[in-house]
């Protein structure tokens, strides 16, 4: 991805000038400069990297894995790591771990993608709203963010799943109720800052009603906070997501979801540490490489935030 | 505290008067928030797919006998005056019967309850006295190694899954060392040997001076709190160094330095002791979310506290213990975070 051959000198030297002669220009100019500063955060980009590979291996599971990851062997149960067949071991089924885990990953991105999408665009409209309309739309919508934040978040999703019922889709509900009102409370912020702006005016004069001016001219410009936040809170949504499952209330057995896997595994943990162990650790790395991601990110998009 | 008085005494408003009028208004806020949270709860408890008439009167009651209990538990009038029921009942402490235990949820949520406390107080203390001192060293090495090094500590403690590192933790600690006692408060020799007055073992057997058990319930708390610590301890590193970072580039801090103070004095009492009062409010906060983010916890280490009733409870579908269990956590919560707040607002001017 980096421009280093000499045959792009002249893409380079157009993409670092200080000069632009477009709009475009410079808008590819000023995210060409955010990923030079990006690219050498070394943290940020080894846990990029990380989740890069995370979605290669998701794609490509059915390839990679060396087993189908349902197929129980009761006679190849509980084997240990290293084991001919067995990279990762098997769990009690005779499963092999190495192939669950990485249909797992699938699972893991699906929940993740879901509840990022949901969450923020959730939190965005109420949060755009409330800032933009003020007035009792305001103060109501604010009141109903404070309420969802009062909740401990693990409970309520807890409480919800249970009332929904156990599975996946449920579980991505839970989680996305659970996690947007701190988007509103940023997104209204973002709003009120820009609402009095000259540029805001001069769109209103020209006729532009409320609905155009929130979604084309707010939404924009509060994007890049709320990707920095969605991206420190994945590692949150994965740790929710895998403890639901952990729990029983998330993806149901024999789904190979992390979370699950570790339930499953806590049975033997004292007599055969792999089968609970490597599920884990997938979700360590995982949630570790958002959280480096999301770190290197504000570095780069939030100035103010990255010199403390 | 004198600094604030004296403060407000130059105001031209009577401070008592402001005082007041902030104090109704965060009242207010907080009867808001808590009416929001009661009728969430009572939201979930209605749409959970489980008949509370079924789990009172079983499978083979009577139509007569059913209608009655439905009549009985109210099921029969609107919504809203349900929810007013509800309400009347939460007021006045009755959180209902748990189906499970038998007994009134008032009741094993404050049996239970102490537990999670106990363990949540050790882990912000071990997240203190760990996380201050590391954020400070972070801030005044800015940028070398012990500042990589914090942070990457850190960030391992926000992605660690607790469930996970718990179950590693027994498996090692407990399994193998045998250095430590497994999951549950105490040894089952043990149980029930100490009266019970705060619920906090270490403070009970401290209390009747039996240190044997308060060894044993020590080896037993030391591992899960630790844990909790651990979370605790990213979270407030993280926050005393943004903090410290601010007040070490502010000029008074130069200022300082010019005229010859020492280093460690600039440091611990100047530039720290601005940053006290919003170390409180994130402490406050850490505490809170410790109460609540000990659930899985409780569960890997078969901790009584009201983390795994909770969940008991849910997978029992016992919704009394759920909603009460739930409402109280919500409420621990919302109080610590007011409390926080007004401590913040209290404490520092600039904040008025």
């Amino acid at each position: 991805m980096s421009v280093t051959d000499p045959s792009s000198q002249g893409l380079r030297a157009w993409l670092l000038t200080d000069t632009p002669t477009s709009r475009r220009h410079a808008k590819l100019a000023a995210i060409y400069q955010a990923w030079l500063s990006f690219k050498g955060n070394h943290m940020a980009m080894f846990g990029l990297g990380i989740l890069l590979f995370l979605v290669v291996i998701a794609a490509f599971a059915p390839i990679l894995a060396p087993q189908d990851p349902f197929i129980q062997d009761l006679g190849e149960r509980l084997l240990p790591p290293g084991s001919e067949g067995y990279i990762l071991g098997s769990d009690s089924l005779g499963r092999d771990i190495l192939s669950r885990l990485l249909y797992g990953s699938r699972i893991t991105l699906y929940i993740v993608t879901l509840v990022a999408i949901i969450a923020p665009l959730a939190g965005l409209f109420v949060g755009t709203v409330a800032g933009y309309v003020g007035g009792w739309a305001d103060v109501v919508l604010m009141r109903i963010t404070d309420i969802f934040l009062a909740f401990p978040r693990l409970v309520l999703a807890l409480a919800f799943v249970a009332a929904l019922g156990a599975g996946i889709e449920n579980a991505v509900l839970a989680i996305s109720l659970t996690a947007w009102p701190p988007y509103a409370r940023i997104a209204r912020a973002e709003t009120l800052t820009i609402r009095g702006s000259d540029y805001i005016h001069a769109i209103r004069l020209q006729g532009a009603g409320p609905m155009r001016i929130i979604t084309k001219h707010i939404w924009p410009l509060c994007i890049s906070s709320l990707v920095v936040r969605v991206t420190l809170d994945m590692a949150g949504i994965i740790l929710a997501a895998a403890g639901l499952g952990f729990l029983g209330l998330g993806a149901q057995p024999p789904s190979p979801e992390w979370g699950a896997m570790i339930s499953e595994g806590r049975k033997f943990i004292l007599d055969h540490w792999w089968v609970a162990t490597m599920p884990g650790l997938a979700i360590f790395t995982v949630s570790l490489a958002f959280n480096l991601l999301g770190d290197g990110l504000r570095d780069v998009l939030d100035p103010k935030e990255g010199k403390s | 505290m004198a600094m604030a008085s004296n403060i407000s005494k130059g105001r031209r408003k009577s401070p008592f008067l402001s005082l007041l009028v902030k104090t109704g208004k965060t009242l207010t806020t907080v009867l808001v928030t808590m009416l929001g949270l009661l009728f969430v709860t009572f939201f979930i408890g209605r749409v959970m797919p489980v008949d509370p008439v079924l789990s009172i009167v079983g499978e083979r009651a009577s139509k007569e006998m059913y209608d009655e209990a439905y009549r009985a538990l109210g099921l029969d009038k609107p919504l809203i005056v349900q929810f007013l029921y509800y309400l009347r009942d939460i007021v006045q402490g009755d959180f209902g019967i748990s189906v499970r235990t038998g007994f009134p949820v008032a009741n094993d949520i404050k049996r239970v309850f102490p537990a999670t406390m106990e363990l949540a107080t050790l882990g912000t203390i071990i997240g203190v006295v760990i996380g201050v001192p590391l954020g400070v060293l972070a801030a005044v090495k800015r940028g070398t190694w012990i500042d990589q090094v914090a942070r990457v500590v850190a960030l391992i403690g926000y992605s660690m899954p607790v469930f996970w590192i718990g179950l590693i933790g027994l498996l090692i600690f407990y399994g193998i060392l045998g250095w430590i006692g497994g999951p549950g408060r105490l040894d089952i020799f043990y149980e029930d040997m100490i009266p019970s007055v705060t619920g906090m073992i270490l403070i009970d057997s401290a209390l009747a001076g039996d240190w044997t058990i308060f060894k044993n319930a020590f080896s037993h708390i030391v591992l899960p709190a630790s844990l909790l610590g651990y979370y605790s301890l990213a979270y407030i590193s993280r926050m005393t160094r943004s903090f410290m970072l601010e007040q070490l580039s502010s000029e008074y801090v130069t200022t300082a330095r010019v005229k010859g103070m020492s280093e460690a004095a600039v440091i611990w009492k100047h530039a720290f002791g601005n940053i006290r009062v919003q170390l409180i409010t994130v402490i406050a906060l850490s505490y809170a979310g410790l109460l609540e983010g000990s659930v899985l916890t409780e569960i890997i280490f078969s901790w009584p506290g009201i983390g795994s009733y909770i969940t008991t409870s849910l997978l029992s579908a016992d919704m009394n213990a759920v909603m009460g269990g739930t409402v109280v956590v919500g409420l621990v919560f919302v109080l610590l975070n007011i409390f926080a707040d007004l401590l913040y607002k209290f404490f520092d001017p600039r904040a008025k």
